[in-house]
């Protein structure tokens, strides 16, 4: 029942090896798909490219549970969970390319996130190389821990400025028996959020509404009808605009898109996240939170040398 | 402790709020773990401003800062240890217990960090809505506390810990300075510094303001009761339910003894003959509940369980969880003192462990129950004497420690809610290197420079990057 799915051999040498190549100085930038490349900006020219060990090192479905190394393809690693009944709530657009270790570094969770959780929640250990070159663990393969500081929330996001993922434990779910995608037109997008327990997605183009909805497959279907007739089911979500993405509170979403055309940009209903045309309006960091992200940075990797010229904050 | 410092915290707090009479400094020398400590004084904020205060104040006169919510951590997070030996200004935020700010449609609530755990649930039911976390001790333990601690309890297998239900908080660093870790909106810029403050166990600085994500009720609800013969078919059943790709809501343990006391205490029906019981709730939409309740029968069955029973309705439903909950007062039947473990092994692992758990507490003639969140893999074996008998201190920390040895060794982790604090740090080089430990300091350190927040507590002694000597004696079993 808990067979591991495979175990590949040598796993913690394949670690050892990639430490190695980091080393402990001079600037590295770390590469994975390249599919979000220029989020943060472009690495200095000076560094030298390194690439995260690949490959699913074992995956247990009693436990809920993953190890995959960092340079694995998110498509791999779904095709691997697939066959133990499970999945996971990384949903990149370009699976075939984008790596679990940029998924991860890049931090921004896919349109599921309104059911699913966000990305960061699904990390439960890693290992990563920091600025020294050791290879360190934070966190633990369980699904539950509060042993010692959460740097695992911290990496997630970090761009590889904070140590360069190696390998990690995620937590996976069973895939859901029913899923279906229904498009409709509703005067209130965000009533039906409230009306539905806990739909996987609702977006919203300024006209038209998507839902997925996820579960058992009664249950869906009683959804469907409690949507009523306006709704009908579609193959797919609507593409994302991808020139800019807006973070608000999802409270103030639609103040958000007001004057923006209808279908120039994908709103996630609950959540927050802006799908736009647009770059987001920079943010400055209030002072005090600027400060701790100067320290950090500064006590992770003291002479800057891990993904150099890329700006987390 | 100096009149200067006492007068200044009267000063900027009200006088009655500071507390240095030696008999008041008693009550908080400890929090709900056996561990001791020594208060200079103890002041109570209410508002941000005063927090600032106390925290500025205590560094000019070089204290230490421990904060405090109400007191019911088992690590002895909270139990006071200052740096330097000077005993430190303890900072209680119980009655900072406003909750501010709900917002129905965005279900999110601001709330200050005193606010009672089940209080904040109950202030939210007229809505349809509850605050997911809910330890044992949600009648007692503070909003603050569950930050602090990343607090879970049993609908956390589903629904995930504290950390997944907070989405900002705003703290008054260990500087005196405040700033806003987090945001409303699902991306704020930077760094996860809410992710990496949330379970720091006060030694970040001290939240003062929370925005907590609220739940929705959901509409069905089951919760099932399952009776075993043996602790092996209990166990299988859980890998069994979690295998069948179910998720439950809850999923909880309990061993015989523990069961028979809870029975004699508060008469739920459980079987006092069974040696051990499922307490499995599963919820969510009608059609799924019914369909996981019947995989949870079918998974019994097959795994030889004695008896199902479904709770019938919302009143037995209650009382079921009243058991479960009641238990850490029932065990006062049977013994005036407990040591409680907290740490989480592989599910796939809970067989052999807890064999193991009942032969350590064995051999160290001591008496073990176990009550603990079976899904999780969070064990929470609880040892059991009375502290009078010679000796048995000694015999009940050899057996702790050999119980985590046995977690660790099968791929477990040292806690699962209840921190590290005072109770643990030596033991976290079990699982973590030096480098790993490293890597953690250097996190703290950027929120704290000086070390002056909550000093000896989470990282053990002797790591490198600015090193404390070990807990000074005083800080004690
Ligand atoms: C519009 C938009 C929509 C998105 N939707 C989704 C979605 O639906 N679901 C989802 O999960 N994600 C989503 N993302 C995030 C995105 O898909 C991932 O960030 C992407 O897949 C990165 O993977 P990559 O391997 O191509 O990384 P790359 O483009 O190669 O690298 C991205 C960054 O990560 C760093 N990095 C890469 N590997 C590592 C490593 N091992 N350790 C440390 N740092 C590393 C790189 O140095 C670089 O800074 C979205 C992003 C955008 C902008
Ligand atoms: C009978 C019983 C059952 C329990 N069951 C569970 C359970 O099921 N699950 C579980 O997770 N825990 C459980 N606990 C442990 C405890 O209740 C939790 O850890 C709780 O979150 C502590 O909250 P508190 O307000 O009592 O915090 P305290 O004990 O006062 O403090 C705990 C830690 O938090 C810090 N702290 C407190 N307030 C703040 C603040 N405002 N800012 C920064 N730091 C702060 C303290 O410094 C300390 O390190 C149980 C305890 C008991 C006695």
């Amino acid at each position: 029942m808990t067979e591991p799915v495979r175990t590949l051999p040598g796993a913690d040498r394949a670690l050892g090896d990639f430490a190695t190549e980091v080393g402990p100085s001079d600037p590295v930038v770390v590469v994975g798909g390249r599919t979000q490349w220029a989020v943060g900006g472009d690495p200095d020219a000076s560094a030298r490219e390194v690439r995260a060990p690949a490959g699913v090192v074992q995956h247990e479905p009693a436990e809920m549970i993953v190890r995959v190394r960092a340079g694995t393809s998110v498509a791999e690693l779904d095709a691997a969970l697939a066959e133990g009944g499970q999945t996971i709530a990384l949903d990149p657009p370009d699976a075939e390319r984008a790596t679990v270790g940029g998924v991860l570094a890049v931090g921004h969770s896919g349109p599921r996130r309104l059911g699913w959780g966000p990305v960061r929640d699904s990390l439960l250990e890693a290992r990563y190389v920091s600025a020294g070159g050791q290879l360190i663990r934070a966190g633990g393969p369980v699904v539950k821990n509060v042993s010692g500081f959460d740097l695992c929330r911290l990496l997630v996001g970090s761009l590889g400025t904070l140590g360069l993922l190696a390998e990690v434990v995620l937590r996976v779910r069973p895939r859901p028996p029913a899923a279906v995608w229904l498009r409709g037109a509703p005067d209130d997008p965000d009533r039906l959020r409230r009306a539905l327990l806990r739909p996987s997605s609702i977006l919203w183009d300024g006209a038209t509404t998507w839902v997925l909805l996820e579960g058992h497959a009664a249950d869906v279907d009683a959804e469907i009808k409690a949507l009523g007739r306006e709704f009908a089911p579609v193959g797919a979500p609507p593409p994302l605009p991808n020139g800019g993405r807006w973070s608000v509170a999802p409270s103030a979403l639609q103040e958000a898109v007001m004057g923006l055309e209808p279908g120039s940009f994908v709103a996630e209903f609950g959540v927050g996240i802006v799908h736009a045309s647009t770059p987001a309006l920079a943010r400055p960091a209030h002072p005090a939170t600027a400060t701790l992200h100067r320290r950090i940075k500064a006590n992770f990797d003291p002479s800057g040398r891990l993904n150099p010229g890329r700006i987390v904050a | 402790m100096s009149d200067r410092l006492v007068t200044e915290l009267s000063a900027a707090l009200a006088p009655d709020r500071v507390r240095s009479r030696p008999l008041e400094l008693t009550l908080y020398r400890r929090d709900a773990s056996l561990l001791e400590g020594q208060p200079g004084v103890v002041c109570f904020p209410c508002t941000t401003d005063e927090v600032q205060a106390a925290v500025t104040i205590a560094r000019r006169h070089g204290r230490s800062v421990v904060p405090r919510g109400s007191g019911t951590g088992l690590a002895g997070g909270a139990v006071p240890v200052g740096a330097d030996g000077a005993e430190p200004v303890v900072v209680v935020t119980t009655k900072m217990d406003a909750v501010l700010e709900i917002d129905e449609g965005a279900r999110v609530a601001w709330v200050q960090p005193g606010v009672l755990n089940l209080d904040l649930s109950r202030d939210v039911a007229h809505l349809g809505l509850h605050f997911a976390p809910d330890p044992s001790s949600q009648q007692s333990c503070s909003v603050g506390g569950n930050v602090a601690n990343n607090s879970g309890g049993p609908h956390c297998l589903a629904y995930g810990v504290t950390s997944a239900h907070v989405l900002a908080v705003e703290v008054v660093l260990p500087d005196g300075t405040l700033a806003l870790l987090g945001g409303l909106d699902p991306e704020p810029p930077g760094y996860d510094l809410r992710g990496a403050f949330i379970g720091s166990e006060g030694t970040m600085g001290i939240a003062v303001r929370i925005a907590v994500r609220l739940s929705p009720d959901p509409p069905a609800v089951r919760t099932i009761l399952v009776d075993f013969a043996s602790i092996e078919t209990a166990a299988a059943t859980v890998t069994g339910i979690i295998a069948a790709g179910l998720v439950p809501a809850a999923l909880e343990m309990m061993d015989s003894r523990i069961t028979a006391a809870v029975e004699d205490y508060v008469h739920a029906g459980f079987p006092r003959d069974a040696a051990a019981v499922l307490l499995v709730e599963v919820d969510g939409l009608p059609a799924g509940v019914e369909a996981a309740a019947q995989v949870v029968a079918d998974v019994a069955e097959a795994n030889g369980a004695r008896g199902v029973r479904v709770a019938a309705d919302e009143a037995e439903r209650a009382l079921l969880w009243k058991g479960r909950k009641s238990a850490f007062g029932a065990i006062a039947r049977i013994a005036p003192d407990y040591y409680l473990h907290d740490t989480v092994v592989p599910r796939t692992r809970l067989v052999e462990v807890l064999a193991q758990v009942y032969e350590i507490a064995e051999r160290h003639q001591l008496l073990v129950v176990n009550v603990f969140h079976a899904g999780d893999g969070n064990l929470h074996p609880l040892l059991l004497f009375d502290r009078r008998e010679r000796g048995v201190m000694d015999r009940v920390l050899a057996a702790g420690a050999e119980m985590i040895a046995a977690c660790v060794a099968v791929g477990g982790v040292l806690s699962g809610e209840h921190g590290i604090g005072l109770e643990k740090r030596e033991h976290m080089g079990l699982i973590f290197s030096d480098a790993d430990l490293d890597a953690q300091r250097r996190l703290r350190l950027a929120f704290d420079p000086d070390q002056s927040c909550n000093p000896y507590k989470v990282l053990p002694s002797g790591s490198r990057c600015g090193d404390l000597q070990s807990v000074p004696a005083g800080a004690w079993i």
